[in-house]
């Protein structure tokens, strides 16, 4: 018997499973993704990258700065919060609202969060538990919200506010999402750290910041230089053992630039409807047409 | 027992080719491909070094840009997966093939040139990637113009792999054959679709994930998989000198590997819809299913013949890589149990295990079968005693040493990411000792396999020397013809 045939299309048929499933199927459900309107400006995001930013993409590539770093925060779930956006004028109904939704509430506390509103009134909650208490201050002309808080180390360690989604990365080409922490993640990396000469400092002496660091250096991407008529003021401020010979300079090149051009772009978190944003409460005169995407109350709970 | 020595069938009226005139067609092509894999790997594991120490040693040659990090890195992989292992499991593969088959190599002229050129790519794309033109998908690092060369150079040693299939003497398949033939057709597909997806006509965002997940998972646990079955099916039964415990439960494990194992390659938590991390989670446990079918089998194929292990060399290789499989098939499903993966994600928990594969399952299971075919295509001495002990124990303290610091690390790296108390740079100081381990484990394989790299270039130049000139060689070093002698 010859089954030669049998085993071919056999196989045929898994792999052309897997293929439909793996590969055509996530290409229907999101290859039509487009720009969103986010943000207080609502502008539109993601933003088309810069000249100078792409070509420190390119850097960061070549380089495979990806091998140690990720660009994907994590969050492994939410919190919500409530809070008393503004007291209104029924303070006594208010009052017992507040001590109802928190039992252990002195007067005094009670004045002072009033007083105080926009002030939080519950911290870490669960949706259900943050909607009783909404119940409890819903009093005629005060106004009191629940926020969505996402949690999980990554966000507490201060790498993003919320956790990653398709959408943030649908210009990233090619995509760098990693497989290694060996470095810190660096999807809000420009939000940490603003300064460039600290980002130039630290290419090319990671461990001139930060003592132990296992960042290699990158010192081929500067040039040590005479010192011309005039010093450059791009010239990197070298101390210590970094030092350079007096009548030289160590100026960082066209590539190290553009690469912390892009460290600088990355830091752009909008709040977006799938993964919204803890958004600061509104004081009522403040101005109304929030896009829908940051308003909290309607938020789809996320619980990866 | 691989067909070959029961009568049955034939599948043309043409009898069954004499052994020893099949692995004269093999010799050229096969101990090309053989020779060359183990170069890669030496080289590989020559970069894997490397880039081990700086890791550990930032400082370490940071004045090359060349060698940097995130370039010598990937580059040492990639020598790995396509110069090593692939090559060698399709050298052996097609050895696999004609001994089965009972029929000389076909066309043994095209896997050579195919051969050639598939080094050549390799050679291309590493350079490509150490001069910083590295693609940043996973495992397809490197550049165009070194991987349209490299499917090309695929499709003349898979021609050659097909057409000695198709005009085999023996009719009857075994379970070797089906895995080789499924291998054949599966990596011209997940190649060509993730060059096309990723590289030719790109596709937007996080789909280069899922596309780049997809071909990973079909790369190791299919492609590469079936190939280093293959050659586990069909060593282990011979250098037993007994037949495969069961050829049903084979088969079953088989179709299961290939519908349960080719879906998946996300992981929980990934900026994907969130059914492929679910969905890629339920298939991968499900391959406990043929990994249960194929660790059953090998186990009572074995049952009672263990001390066998102790004086057949390459017995004792294949033996201990088809181990190899099943821990990383065990351990693997483990990991994606969003308890354990919510630790081990981002962790060198990931280069641990890819190592257990490429240097337990596939490094071991290659040099088992090479110390099967090498001696009897180049009908020459072969290394005994003294250099076999020596590979057979590096590789084993070089595994241990290359996977379970960096297993045990990737946890405490995780457990120590997840609790944000815990600065940034005591994580990054925590994993200096498994990583410093693990560069000593490289370096054993890093002796090791030179060790057995020599051996073989002394055994390929004896046998050329041999036949163009025999009077240069004395007497002591003649090769001794082990296709007759030995055990065939
Ligand atoms: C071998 C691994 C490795 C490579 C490659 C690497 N880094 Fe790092 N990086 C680290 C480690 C470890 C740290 C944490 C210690 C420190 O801040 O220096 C770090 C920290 C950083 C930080 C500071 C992050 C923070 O939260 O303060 C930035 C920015 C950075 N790296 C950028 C880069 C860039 C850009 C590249 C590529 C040119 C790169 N890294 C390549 C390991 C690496």
């Amino acid at each position: 018997m010859n089954q030669g045939p049998l085993i071919f299309l056999g196989a045929l048929l898994a792999l052309a499973a897997s293929w439909c499933g793996m590969v055509v199927v996530p290409n229907v459900q999101i290859g039509r993704q487009q720009q969103v309107a986010a943000g207080p400006s609502n502008s539109r995001y993601p933003a088309i990258p810069s000249g100078e930013a792409q070509r420190g993409r390119d850097v960061y590539r070549a380089q495979g700065c990806f091998y140690c770093h990720t660009t994907n925060v994590r969050q492994s779930g939410a919190k919500f919060d409530v809070v008393l956006a503004s007291a209104g004028t029924n303070k006594a109904a208010l009052a017992s609202g507040l001590r109802a939704a928190r039992p252990g509430l002195t007067p005094a506390e009670v004045s002072q969060i009033m007083e105080q509103a926009p002030k939080p009134v519950l911290q870490g909650l669960t949706r259900a538990e943050a909607e009783t208490a909404l119940k409890h201050l819903t009093v005629p002309d005060a106004k009191a919200e629940i926020i969505l808080v996402p949690t999980g180390p990554d966000i507490e360690r201060g790498w993003g506010r919320r956790m990653s989604v398709a959408q943030d990365y649908l210009f990233d080409q090619p995509l760098m999402l990693s497989k290694q922490r060996i470095g810190p993640d660096l999807t809000t990396i420009a939000a940490r750290q603003r300064d460039p000469s600290w980002h130039l400092l630290h290419l090319y002496n990671p461990q001139s910041k930060v003592n132990g660091s296992t960042m290699p250096p990158y010192r081929f991407l500067f040039e040590k230089r005479k010192i011309g008529r005039h010093p450059s003021p791009d010239a990197l401020q070298l101390t210590g053992e970094d030092a350079v010979e007096p009548g030289y300079e160590v100026v960082p090149t066209e590539r190290a630039r553009a690469l912390v051009a892009y460290l600088l772009s990355m830091d752009a978190q909008f709040g977006l409807f799938e993964a919204p944003l803890p958004v600061e409460p509104k004081r009522p005169d403040a101005t109304t047409n929030q896009p829908s995407a940051t308003a909290p109350t309607n938020a789809a709970p996320t619980n990866r | 027992m691989p067909a070959e020595t029961g009568s049955s069938t034939a599948c043309s009226a043409s009898p069954p080719v004499p052994v020893n005139e099949i692995d004269r067609s093999c010799r050229t092509p096969v101990v090309f491909l053989l020779a060359c894999s183990q170069a890669w790997l030496v080289i590989g594991l020559l970069f894997g070094v490397i880039s081990s120490i700086k890791l550990h040693g930032p400082g370490f040659l940071s004045g090359s840009e060349w060698l940097a990090y995130g370039r010598i890195y990937p580059a040492a992989q990639n020598a790995l997966a396509y110069g090593f292992a692939a090559q060698a499991l399709l050298g052996v593969g097609l050895w696999i093939l004609a001994r089965l088959g009972r029929v000389t190599l076909q066309g043994a002229g095209i896997p050579i040139v195919g051969g050639i050129f598939w080094n050549l790519s390799v050679a291309l794309g590493l350079l490509g990637i150490l001069a910083g033109h590295n693609t940043a998908y996973d495992w397809l690092e490197m550049p165009r113009y070194a991987s349209g060369p490299l499917f090309f150079s695929y499709l003349l040693i898979a021609i050659c792999a097909i057409m000695t299939f198709k005009l085999r003497r023996e009719c009857a398949l075994y379970v070797s054959q089906w895995y080789l033939l499924a291998a054949l057709l599966w990596f011209p597909w997940i190649y060509s679709t993730a060059q096309l997806l990723l590289i030719i006509f790109p596709v937007r965002g996080v789909l280069q994930a899922v596309v780049n997940g997809w071909f990973v998972q079909n790369l190791f646990d299919i492609w590469l998989g079936s190939l280093g079955l293959a050659a586990i099916f069909y060593f282990l039964p011979k250098t037993l000198d007994r037949p495969l415990h069961s050829r049903y439960l084979a088969l079953f494990g088989f179709w299961a590997l290939l519908f349960f194992g080719s879906w998946g390659g996300m992981y929980a938590g990934a900026p994907v819809p969130k059914w492929l991390g679910s969905l890629s989670i339920v298939f991968k446990v499900m391959t406990l299913i043929p990994l249960l079918a194929v660790g059953l089998n090998l186990y009572r194929t074995m049952a009672g013949k263990w001390s066998a292990v102790k004086t057949d060399a390459a017995l004792g290789f294949v033996a201990l890589g088809a181990l190899c499989y099943l821990l990383v098939g065990v351990v693997g499903i483990l990991s994606v149990l969003r308890t354990v993966s919510e630790r081990t994600l981002f962790t060198l928990f990931t280069p641990g295990m890819t190592n257990l594969y490429l240097f337990g399952f596939v490094a071991l299971t290659v040099a088992g079968a090479m110390y099967y075919i090498v001696p009897r295509l180049l009908e020459a001495e072969w290394p005994s005693g003294g250099t076999q002990t020596f590979h057979f124990w590096t590789s084993v303290a070089g595994i241990a040493l290359v996977t379970l610091p960096l297993l045990f690390g990737g946890l405490t790296q995780g457990a120590k990411l997840n609790d944000p108390q815990a600065p940034f740079i005591s994580v990054v100081r925590s994993i200096i000792p498994f990583l410093g381990l693990s560069t000593l484990g490289g370096t054993l394989l890093l002796i090791g396999n030179a060790a057995l790299l020599g051996r073989i270039s002394k055994a390929m130049l004896a046998t050329c020397c041999g036949s163009c000139c025999p009077g240069l060689l004395s007497a002591s070093q003649k090769p001794r013809a082990l296709a007759s002698g030995g055990k065939v």
